[in-house]
């Protein structure tokens, strides 16, 4: 093992137990301010019977083992921060930490949802501002921002497309998935209550109009599409999708997951789209947090506007108001109004770069993807060869001749210093290896990233064993997935020991 | 770059499109600004919002004083900024703490698996609901009155789409409590659960193993919901229960005008293949270490499709962290004090005022103002700067006459003898 591997060195982390096997019994991390109204007894004021002994093996820690339990925990994760992360799909930009700053201003931060709307204009105004700026972007004609993640709008999504078509007499049974589509679609459309045809792609990886035409039928409700779809292709015949599709009464769902691809440069609503959801923590930069919070915005065509889930926000000409009259709504998804502080992130990465900079920032994601797929092409097997919006999609046919699968590329690169592409993704590509590399990336971190794909490429010739029993250089060895869900274990109890 | 790409300018890049999906005009919003103007646009903003106030709001998110690591520990960039951990080899961190945080709920709780989070204790109860479904082939849910009404609003939307009926039960008009009784008489064989939350919506305790014992003998699970988490520091567990679907906002998550907050759903093993969302599991890697992963991923969206267990994909994980955290640092003995501490002030702050219902109740209870109406009551409060409830006609034209008050540590004295002598 050579000391310097691309742009990584093997670097010295702790072994660090359990919080429950740190604990030891008498130690505190806090301190309560002295009570200054007389004691209550827990018996007296809540039932003998209510109150507990104790919890049972709950930690004790001292506020210093905490501070470094956790920040040693950190130490184990590889993050924006630390280098690209080319998820494709997924869309990992950097963070600006200006959005963290402004989102913990404490009259925002300190917001009880149920405090006098007089009292709460700014935060109103904030939410207004951000819902106009997305229906602008979309190409819609309102926005609402109570999901409080990308499935949950599409949930949101999907059953206003319901309450319409009810409305006109018929909820219908169906919903349409082309066979790219995120695994989130199928579901969701199950969850609202649709059964789901798949779709097949043609050879260009597009969603086929002869296919949608032959599938779409009165009893159909909708087509959820991915633009540009999971193979990062612009999807050509979008337009007269939507054309076939009105023609049968369904309405035509968008996928936003990309939207980073189309924002100030194309808008869903112009080429068709009746209801599209976007993430605001892809594309709108707030952080992915080891997986959340995020922020679901689910924009619409005015048709149907008025099944947008309540509260919706009204100026009554002095004040911002929250309506509740909403006798067509779909109902609540969401307690109060949505993930707030994911908002406000948004909100300030949209006003850091303006109308221009966003459609910039779009080219810039575009520029680096071609860039990418233009410098590894000579390597790898590219999936589809249409041309490439924000992330571009190989496959390890070629390495797959020396016995290494996409998944052995992915774990080697971590000892180049990179967390892995998409692996197993898109479903219609065989040992898929999906990249988006996003704008924030400067052309050096892009270079090192397709040296070491490369350098991995001429390992998987000359030395296939040492890619496929990668990774060698992080914290754990591969990590026996199989095992884990043979004999979950998914909670520690006391008297068992791990092999720490 | 360009070149590499063969290329000649920017707009080649989307050349393919086709010319009407394009944009037609620049976009309708205004050019960027600098950092500086971004924090002033913010700090504007603020200044249109309640400050200074002293609060006794809750109904559901709670003032609670928040440990000043926990946001120093989530503030660090390689939590922050970290992808869901799907390569474990590069995400030890998170899944280690994703399965502390899964203990930490099963002990609070007194189940025996939770998820490493859902979006909030609202949706959580939607997802509960599906669940028992799942578990029972049963589509009829039976809800409280007291229940959170947003929560019920919640799984009522969800219901209705999934073709399943919400049938509601009253509470009892003198202790508050959910009247069992009804229940009794509302519960039948097509019943998949039975939804119950303690402390209800108006702070009052439930009796979780009489409902328990009652939908068992019917074959309808039991599913337990709290809001105020801080509760469990003090309050028996609701064991008898078969899921648990709770809010952790009370656990170090800033109020933030309503999210983002996390939710949870824990479960007796037995239904660990039904629960939605993730769950972070402990293993070994090839030389034998321990190790962690996702685990029992065949349930997910990305793999089962549409026939996935839920359709959740990004959850909570930071704000989950947060509360792990929090749990961390007050610990066995600091979440009791904490709790005590709650009831102390909520029961100081209820002494000689006129309740509205006779049972138990935490650090929150329903009161009517001797004098004034609640709207009177309300004004008066905010010249005295201080948030003083909510209003229950929103919810309940029944109680018309109240308020929903809430007191926590952060309460002062003072604050709470003004509250008492203008709602006394």
């Amino acid at each position: 093992m050579p000391r310097t591997l691309g742009k990584v060195r093997p670097h010295p982390t702790q072994n660090e137990p359990l919080l429950f096997e740190l604990s030891r019994p008498g130690k505190r991390g806090y301190q309560l301010p002295p009570l200054d109204v007389p004691e209550a007894s827990p018996e007296e004021a809540l039932g003998a019977e209510n109150v507990r002994r104790e919890i049972e093996d709950f930690p004790e820690l001292s506020e210093v083992e905490v501070l470094r339990h956790f920040t040693r925990l950190s130490t184990w994760n590889y993050a924006i921060d630390l280098g690209m992360f080319p998820l494709g799909s997924c869309t990992m930009k950097y963070n600006p930490r200006i959005n963290e700053a402004v989102a913990r201003i404490e009259p925002l931060a300190w917001a009880h949802p149920y405090q006098p709307e007089e009292l709460s204009q700014g935060a109103m105004e904030i939410i207004a501002t951000l819902e106009q700026y997305l229906a602008e972007i979309f190409g819609m004609a309102e926005v609402t921002l109570q999901p409080a993640a990308g499935a949950h709008g599409e949930y949101t999504g999907i059953m206003l497309i319901r309450a319409w078509l009810a409305s006109q007499g018929n909820p219908r049974r169906v919903v349409l998935v082309p066979d790219s589509a995120h695994g989130t679609n199928p579901a969701t459309a199950v969850i609202a209550g649709y059964e789901v045809k798949t779709l097949a792609s043609n050879e260009h990886g597009m969603t086929d109009p002869a296919a949608v035409a032959a599938a779409v039928n009165e009893d159909v409700a909708a087509l959820m599409i991915t633009n540009p779809n999971t193979l990062g292709v612009f999807e050509e015949y979008i337009e007269q999708i939507a054309e076939i599709l009105h023609a049968k009464g369904a309405q035509l769902y968008m996928d936003g997951a990309n939207l980073n691809a189309l924002v100030g440069v194309a808008r869903p609503g112009d080429f068709g789209v009746d209801v599209l959801h976007a993430n605001l923590h892809k594309t709108f930069s707030t952080p992915h947090g080891g997986g959340g919070p995020g922020a679901g915005a689910v924009g619409v065509k005015p048709h149907l506007a008025p099944f947008l889930p309540v509260p919706r926000l009204r100026h009554d000409g002095r004040l911002w108001r929250w309506d509740y009259d909403r006798p067509q709504s779909i109902g609540r998804v969401r307690a109060f109004y949505g993930n707030f502080g994911v908002m406000i992130r948004a909100l300030a990465y949209i006003l850091a770069h303006g109308g221009e900079g966003l459609r910039r920032a779009t080219l810039d994601a575009l520029l680096n993807a071609n860039y990418v797929r233009a410098r590894l092409e000579p390597y790898y097997q590219i999936a589809y060869p249409s041309r490439s919006m924000h992330e571009c999609v190989f496959s390890d046919a070629r390495q797959a001749k020396h016995g290494v699968r996409t998944g052995d590329i992915a774990k080697r690169l971590l000892d180049y210093g990179f967390h892995p592409y998409t692996v197993s993704f898109p479903l219609i590509v065989h040992g898929a290896m999906m990249i988006e590399p996003t704008e924030t990336e400067p052309k050096e971190e892009l270079d090192a990233f397709c040296d070491a794909l490369i350098a991995i490429a001429r390992e998987v010739e000359e030395n296939p064993e040492l890619v496929k029993s990668a990774p060698h250089s992080t914290r754990v060895s591969r990590v026996d997935e199989v095992a884990a869900a043979r004999k979950p274990r998914v909670r520690w109890m006391k008297g068992t020991k791990g092999a720490a | 770059m360009l070149a590499t790409c063969g290329l000649s300018s920017l707009e080649d890049l989307y050349r393919h499109v086709p010319e009407n999906a394009l944009i037609r005009e620049p976009l309708k919003i205004p050019p960027g600004t600098s950092e500086y103007e971004i924090m002033a646009y913010f700090r504007g903003q603020a200044e249109k919002m309640a400050h200074g106030y002293a609060s006794f709001l809750g109904a559901g998110v709670y003032a609670h004083y928040r440990p000043v690591l926990c946001d120093v520990i989530a503030q660090r960039g390689e939590f922050l900024t970290s992808y869901t951990p799907y390569q474990a080899e590069y995400a030890q961190g998170t899944l280690q703490s994703i399965f502390e945080f899964q203990t930490l709920i099963c002990q609070l709780t007194g189940m025996e698996v939770a998820n490493a989070s859902m979006y909030d204790g609202s949706t959580a109860v939607a997802e509960a609901a599906m669940m028992a479904y799942r578990i029972t082939g049963r589509s009829r849910f039976l809800a409280p009155a007291n229940l959170h009404p947003e929560y019920r609003q919640v799984l009522d939307t969800a219901a209705h789409n999934a073709r399943m009926t919400v049938v509601g039960f009253p509470y009892d008009p003198e202790t508050g409590q959910a009247d069992l009784n009804a229940l009794e008489q509302a519960l039948d064989d097509q019943t998949a659960c039975v939804i119950l939350q303690s402390p209800n919506f108006f702070g009052v305790i439930e009796n979780v193993k009489a409902a328990a014992e009652i939908a068992h003998r019917r074959g309808a699970l039991l599913v337990a919901v709290f809001t105020e988490a801080v509760s469990l520091g003090l309050l028996e567990p609701p064991r008898d229960a078969d899921i648990v679907a709770g809010e952790l906002q009370s656990f170090a998550i800033s109020p933030s005008y309503g999210g983002p907050f996390a939710g949870v759903i824990a479960a007796k093993e037995k239904f660990i293949r039904q629960i939605p969302g993730r769950l972070a599991g402990e293993t070994t890697d090839q030389d034998g270490n321990r190790a962690f992963c996702l685990t029992l991923s065949t349930r997910e969206q990305h793999i089962r499709r549409e026939k996935a267990t839920s359709n959740i994909c990004t959850n909570q994980a930071l704000v989950a962290l947060m509360a792990t955290v929090f749990m961390s640092l007050y610990g066995k003995q600091g979440l009791r004090e904490l709790a005590a501490q709650n009831v102390s002030k909520a029961h100081y702050l209820a002494d000689g005022l006129e309740r509205k219902f006779s049972g138990k109740f935490f650090n929150e209870f329903v009161v009517k103002p001797r004098r004034l109406t609640p709207q009177q009551a309300l004004e008066k409060l905010l010249e005295k700067k201080i948030l003083g409830g909510v209003a229950l006609g929103r919810f309940f034209p029944e109680l018309a006459d109240s308020l929903l008050v809430c007191a926590t540590e952060m309460n002062r004295r003072e604050d709470m003898d003004a509250m008492k002598e203008v709602l006394g």
